[in-house]
């Protein structure tokens, strides 16, 4: 009979951690599927200006990114140290902006065609030339909607 | 000597710690992060057929240099107080009272030398190449938030609640649509009160 006794019966019973794992598991899956990883790696510097008056850019299909700024260390010496236009994984000279939004808005579903957004993520340190030849392309092929990226901030911390 | 047939089972201790191990992973390096920016329309690319006729007291112009530095309507001035003046040309509201352009909302100064009706006044922002992307991002906040101080007010007196609250929610895909029809007609009336008229001239290179 002794088997029966070595549990002291006073005690509480022990919680089984048996489903932990299964908890941590589901977990798991959340965070892996709501993780969004980098889709663009970026050959530039892109330290985003502050700005207070900012609107939220909610729905992500209907958005094309174009990155502006000086090459990072590494790609200096081909690109050189003048701010330049990437989108997606390359360069692009500014009269190949037009074409480029015009064929990532042909593969736009047709009804959010008219509400596509051009999502400018310019470093701080660039000039408003350059994006002033952008913006004139913009114009040319009739993307008008922009949206200048910032971070949530105290503007004045742009100027040093 | 018992029990040689079958694989001996392995051992499933440590699977919670490998699960956790991803989990910590995956939690690092989750940003659940919504990008966040100004918007701006960019002139359509052909110039209207009639261009109005715009008197020079209704357009407020800002000029930045290539060292940053402002000239606004032909005064130097400090980035900080830029917010203040395009308030006070925006909510001047010139116009005499019994006339047509007159703006009964406005509590400027009424200055007959200012814009006539906020309907009327035209920011006009101009640039040099050299500018920095980050000072010409400081002018445009403060011009936005120039006009979203007044809108405010506005909302705040028509419907007590602040317009860029009204917005956020309206733009909102979360929102149901029955608040958001409400919302369009209060959002469409406020910004007809105050129209964002910001022109960009071409940049000049001296």
């Amino acid at each position: 009979m002794s088997k029966f006794n070595t549990r002291n019966n006073n005690d509480l019973p022990e919680v089984s951690t048996a489903s932990l794992p299964d908890i941590v598991f589901m977990l798991l899956f959340f965070f892996m599927t709501v993780t969004v990883m980098k889709d663009n790696t970026l050959k530039i510097e892109n330290n985003l200006p502050n700005a207070s008056e900012t609107k939220k850019l909610e729905k992500k299909d209907r958005i094309i990114y174009l990155y502006i700024g000086k090459p990072t260390k590494e790609f200096q010496k081909i690109w050189g140290s003048e701010p330049r236009i990437q989108a997606n994984d390359k360069f692009i000279k500014v009269s190949e902006v037009g074409d480029y939004i015009l064929s990532t808005k042909a593969k736009m579903p047709e009804n959010i065609r008219n509400v596509m957004t051009t999502a400018l993520k310019i470093d701080k340190n660039a000039n408003v030339g350059l994006i002033s030849d952008v913006k004139q392309e913009l114009r040319k092929v009739n993307a008008l909607k922009i949206n200048y990226t910032t971070y949530q901030g105290d503007a004045f911390a742009n100027i040093e | 000597m018992a029990r040689r047939a079958g694989a001996p089972e392995v051992n499933a201790g440590s699977m919670a710690d490998i699960a956790f191990l991803l989990l910590i992973f995956f939690l690092v390096t989750t940003t659940i992060a919504t990008d966040a920016g100004l918007d701006r329309m960019l002139p359509p690319m052909e110039p209207p057929e009639n261009p109005p006729i715009i008197r020079q007291k209704n357009i407020f112009t800002v000029n930045i240099n290539k060292n940053g530095q402002l000239l606004v309507e032909e005064e130097l001035t400090d980035l900080k107080d830029l917010r203040e003046k395009a308030i006070a040309f925006l909510d001047n509201g010139g116009a005499p009272s019994g006339s047509e352009e007159y703006c009964n909302y406005c509590k400027g100064k009424r200055d007959a030398e200012s814009s006539d009706n906020p309907s009327k006044a035209i920011i006009s922002l101009k640039n040099d190449r050299e500018t920095r992307y980050g000072t010409y991002i400081t002018v445009q906040n403060e011009l936005v938030a120039a006009y979203n101080e007044l809108r405010n007010r506005e909302a705040q007196r028509l419907y007590g609640m602040d317009y860029t609250a009204m917005e956020a929610l309206y733009l909102n895909p979360e929102t149901e649509s029955s608040v958001k029809d409400e919302l369009k007609d209060k959002v469409t009336n406020i910004q007809g009160l105050f129209p964002q008229k910001l022109s960009e001239a071409e940049t000049s290179t001296n």
